[in-house]
């Protein structure tokens, strides 16, 4: 180790302490961290989310038998990404396009050939031919399923950039329609703006959810949560497969 | 024992934060850059995700074993925003790893110290 690497650990040592100190529940530091584990729910916003009162109509929430609650996703996360914060999930996939769309304006022409020299072996060709599918149906469950099970646009989007992924690896010349996988990232994303816009005509503010939010726990509940879900399963799925084709081309 | 409860999570994630800084400081590979900064990315993640757990909390989905709202569910605002900051993670990676490979290419080197113009 020369002499900038004691430095260098000098310093994110030092550093180390300083970010110890602010998370250091045991010790009043003014930031008011608790220790770990000891959170107390009820002071914080989140509070809200989980009663489902931030418009102050508080009511008990029971799994399949409460109707039109204030947000119907059974998913708390879910509900907070896709209804209570779903304009900062806007801002979110805007910066993964941005960052799709540099990625493929660096790499520049995607039309060069695969970085593999051969195709993979038999058994790997065979054993991507009957995973693809299913891999593909399994995202497709967890977009649909965001609002009700773990998982949700971006899981499940993930899931089937990663299908993609294994034809990449078993066919060395398999290329993705980048003007299919644009149209499809397009209309997802002006779908996506529809959506608010619509909120913004009939209730007044931008995404809010303007449809019936029916049964908790029930596929059709919601309102636009599963709706939206879909649309950034669809363009997540779309940015992260033309990710790989990009790299994987470059 | 005690001490590991109190510490393995947020003590942990400081320190995967400090280890990607680390090597983000003193690695001259452009890949082993990116992939310290991956990790600091993970402590991030595993640090904002500690900050709302609670001992004994459950997932925050009602579901039927879990059907009413009274129950003592973890935090689920850091984990939205985890969520959010896993993809956005995801987009750094990709972008930082295709200019890499365009530094690759226009100098038949990873090693930054053997670029021209960033002589260290």
């Amino acid at each position: 180790m020369r002499f900038r690497d004691y430095l260098s650990l000098f310093l994110v040592i030092i550093l180390g302490f300083i970010i110890f100190q602010a998370f250091d529940g045991t010790i009043d530091n003014g930031l008011n961290i608790k220790q770990f584990g000891e959170v107390n729910l009820s002071e914080r916003t989140s509070i809200h989310y989980i009663n489902k009162d931030v418009n102050n109509e508080s009511t008990q929430i029971i799994y399949n038998e409460s109707k039109n609650p204030e947000s119907g996703s059974a998913n708390y996360v879910t509900s907070i990404i896709a209804n209570y914060r779903a304009l900062d999930t806007l801002g979110e996939i805007t910066v993964l396009f941005i960052a799709a769309a540099g990625l493929a304006f660096v790499l520049g022409d995607h039309n060069k050939n695969n970085a593999f020299a051969s195709d993979a072996s038999f058994i790997v060709k065979i054993g991507v031919k009957i995973l693809f599918p299913l891999l593909f149906l399994l995202g497709i469950y967890i977009i649909i399923h965001g609002h009700l099970t773990p998982g949700g646009g971006f899981q499940g989007g993930a899931v089937i950039a990663t299908a993609i992924l294994l034809k990449f690896l078993a066919y060395k010349d398999y290329k993705l329609n980048h003007t299919g996988l644009t149209i499809l990232e397009s209309f997802a994303g002006i779908s996506f703006l529809i959506i608010g816009l619509i909120g913004l005509y009939t209730d007044g503010s931008f995404l809010t959810n303007f449809l019936a939010n029916g049964t908790i726990g029930t596929l059709f509940s919601a309102g636009v949560i599963p709706i939206i879900y879909i649309l950034i399963g669809i363009k997540v799925g779309a940015e992260l497969s033309g990710i790989i084709s990009n790299l994987i081309n470059a | 024992m005690a001490f590991l409860n109190q510490w393995a999570y947020i003590g942990g994630s400081i320190i995967l934060i400090l280890i990607g800084l680390f090597g983000v400081l003193t690695r001259r590979n452009l890949i082993k850059i990116v992939v310290s900064i991956g990790i600091m990315d993970t402590g991030v993640n595993l640090l904002l995700v500690s900050l709302g757990y609670i001992n004994g909390g459950l997932a925050p989905i009602l579901t039927a074993t879990n059907p009413t709202n009274n129950l003592n569910f973890v935090d689920p605002l850091p984990q939205a925003l985890v969520l959010t900051a896993i993809v956005i993670g995801v987009a750094i990676l990709a972008l930082a790893l295709s200019i890499v490979i365009k530094i690759y290419e226009n100098n038949n080197t990873l090693q930054i110290d053997e670029i021209r113009g960033l002589k260290l």
